[in-house]
Formats: C-alpha cells, structure tokens, sequence
C-alpha cells in the first residue's frame, strides 16, 4: 500500500486532529507514526499513513480542512531508508536569542556525520532553548563536542552533547 | 537522619549572620554555564555568600534550594531546604553546603524539574535518588556526609549541576522534554 506524509499547519482549534484523522479512517487508511504540537500557538501536524488511493483523492476528503484555512499538504513518499546503529546523543543550546543558532550548531553536526533524529526549540522572551537528539558515529564524539565548543564560543550560547541512555527492561 | 549530621548542619545555619535577599540570576546570563571553583569555607566571604542564600531562598515562593551562581557569584556554594516539599521523605531541614560532591547515587527516576533561573521552562530530567553526598560547613570548614532520597536528593542533585555550570534544559530526557510554563490561547 502506498505511503503518504499529510501535513496540516494553521491556527488551532479544538477538533483538527479528529478531523484530519477521521478524513484518513474513512479512506481506508492506517496512521503509522505521527508528530503533533503547537508551535507558538499554530497547530503544527504531520503523520505519515498507509492510503490506498492516489493523493489527488486524499487531498480531496480533506477539502473542508483546507477551506477552513488549514494548510493541508499531501505527499506520497519513497520506501523507508533501514535504519542504522549509532550512539544517541542530547544534543542542548540555550541562550540570548540571534538569527542563526540552529543553523551554526546543526551545520557542526551534520559535517561530523551526525544525523538529527529528533529536534525541537523554544523561544521565551529573549531566551531560546534547542533539545536535539543526534546519532552520530560514536568514535567522532569527542571531536564533536570540541567542535560544539567553539561554536557555543562564537555565538556565546551554551551547548552540551551528553550520551541518552536507553533503559532496555 | 542522624542527629549529629543534623546538628551540625543546625549550628552551621545559626550561626550565620544575618542574609541579605539578593536578586536572581535568569539565563542566559554566562555565569549560570560557567563551573564554580571551590571556595573557603572559613572565608567571611563564603559565609556572608551562605547567609544571602538562605535569606534569598526563604523569601522565594516554592524556592527549595540555590546555588551561588543564581545570585551571580561563582563560587561552590548552595543552600538547600525542602522540608516543606510534598515530595520530600528524608530531608535535613535548611542548610548551606561549600565545595560538595556526590559520593554514590543510585536509584534514577524521572520527574519534572523547573528553576527559578530558569521560569518560562520544566523538563523532564533523570537524576539518582538515594545520593550519599559529601561537602563543607560554612564558617568551620567541618566536612559532613549526608546521605538522603527522594526529594531532597533530586535538589541537591539540581544544586551541583548549576555549580558546574549545566542548567536541568542540559539533562532533560529527550528532545521533547522541555516544556513551556506558559500556554498560548
């Protein structure tokens, strides 16, 4: 069966997830993972599902969403990469807010080999805060983190890269 | 508790002078992420240090504990009371520690920490709670050991982390464990 990424952006109200969700039910599709939050307030979804039917009809069930002012947006996607094994990381930066953190940190990491799997940010007043979880080739850790450390000098923000633990039971 | 570990820590907190309320540092200011150095007990300097943070941390509403670097000044120092906390078991009522370390700990759990350094965040942060923790008296320099759970070993592990310069935002659990104080309606 086919794969589809369906995003839906916009100003929140009670019954989005509901209807987003129900609109896929009734095609016949089946939610794999999904992601939801509020972003400054907006709704902010995105989940990938099992739908058998061409996106043009997906789109078209959820029609209503989009007239109520909804960003929908439809994508069939590529089969899933197989996933690889690597050490997991926290990736943490808070500081005084300026353009350009995310980028300075992340350009650090992605020229390491590091991958991130997880990110997510928040401004409060002037202060910004980035969690990331980051895989990355274990035996590079330690240059990462040197190269973590000049770029928390540069942008004189703080920035740790500490190992996430798995509690296997 | 023992009674002499917890008379000692007593006699140390009654015989500071008396505390002057100093205003808390909030991040990013550099010195929440700078390590605090070891410092004097006997200094005048670091009792008078010892003695504002008890009087700051007791007219901070929900305050159970601050190092000295939420009042700006880099020094290993911390004053810890959460005797009046829900979620304490053991606890050692109000004390000052200088220059302490965690011996042994054990026992993770994961709970939700905020900080008034930090008031527009919580997060979810895994710290040991049964600590055996090691540190000076202000003023003697006498070296005592607390061992303690729950609570108060979740503070005190909150404490060291500012004193070598990490705030909870660097030990959340994950990349979606900070969560804002504030909700957008």
């Amino acid at each position: 069966m086919p794969i589809f990424a369906v995003t839906v952006l916009g100003h929140d109200r009670p019954g989005i997830v509901a209807e987003v969700t129900e609109a896929i039910a009734d095609l016949g599709g089946n939610l794999e993972d999904s992601s939801m939050t509020l972003l400054r307030g907006h709704f902010a979804m995105t989940l990938v599902a099992d739908i058998d039917w061409p996106s043009d009809v997906i789109t078209g069930r959820l029609a209503p969403l989009a007239d109520g002012g909804l960003g929908v947006f439809v994508r069939e996607l590529p089969p899933a990469a197989p996933t690889v094994e690597s050490a997991r990381f926290l990736l943490s930066v808070h500081g005084a807010d300026r353009p350009g953190i995310v980028s300075a940190v992340t350009r650090r990491i992605a020229d390491l080999g590091g991958n991130i799997t997880d990110l997510s940010t928040r401004l409060a007043g002037t202060f910004y805060v980035l969690s990331a979880e980051v895989q990355l080739p274990v035996e590079r850790a330690d240059e990462a983190t040197e190269a973590l450390r000049a770029v928390a000098a540069e942008l004189a923000v703080a920035v740790h890269l500490s190992p996430l633990e798995d509690d296997l039971l | 508790v023992t009674s002499t570990v917890a008379q000692q820590l007593a006699q140390a907190l009654a015989a500071l002078p008396p505390g002057r309320v100093r205003e808390v540092v909030r991040a990013p200011h550099p010195v929440l992420s700078a390590p605090c150095p070891h410092v004097d007990p006997e200094d005048p300097a670091t009792v008078e240090l010892a003695a504002d943070l008890v009087a700051t941390m007791r007219v901070s509403p929900g305050c159970v504990g601050l190092a000295a670097n939420q009042l700006g000044v880099c020094a290993h120092v911390f004053s810890l009371d959460v005797s009046a906390h829900p979620k304490t078991r053991v606890h050692h009522g109000a004390f000052v520690l200088v220059n302490a370390a965690i011996l042994a700990g054990s026992r993770n759990e994961r709970a939700r920490e905020g900080c008034m350094s930090v008031p527009d965040f919580t997060g979810e942060v895994k710290r040991p709670t049964r600590i055996t923790v090691s540190g000076q008296l202000p003023g003697t320099g006498e070296q005592v050991t607390i061992t303690t759970d729950a609570f108060e070993a979740r503070a005190i592990g909150h404490e060291l982390d500012h004193l070598a310069g990490y705030l909870f935002l660097d030990r959340v659990a994950g990349a979606h464990h900070v969560y804002p104080r504030k909700t957008y309606q």
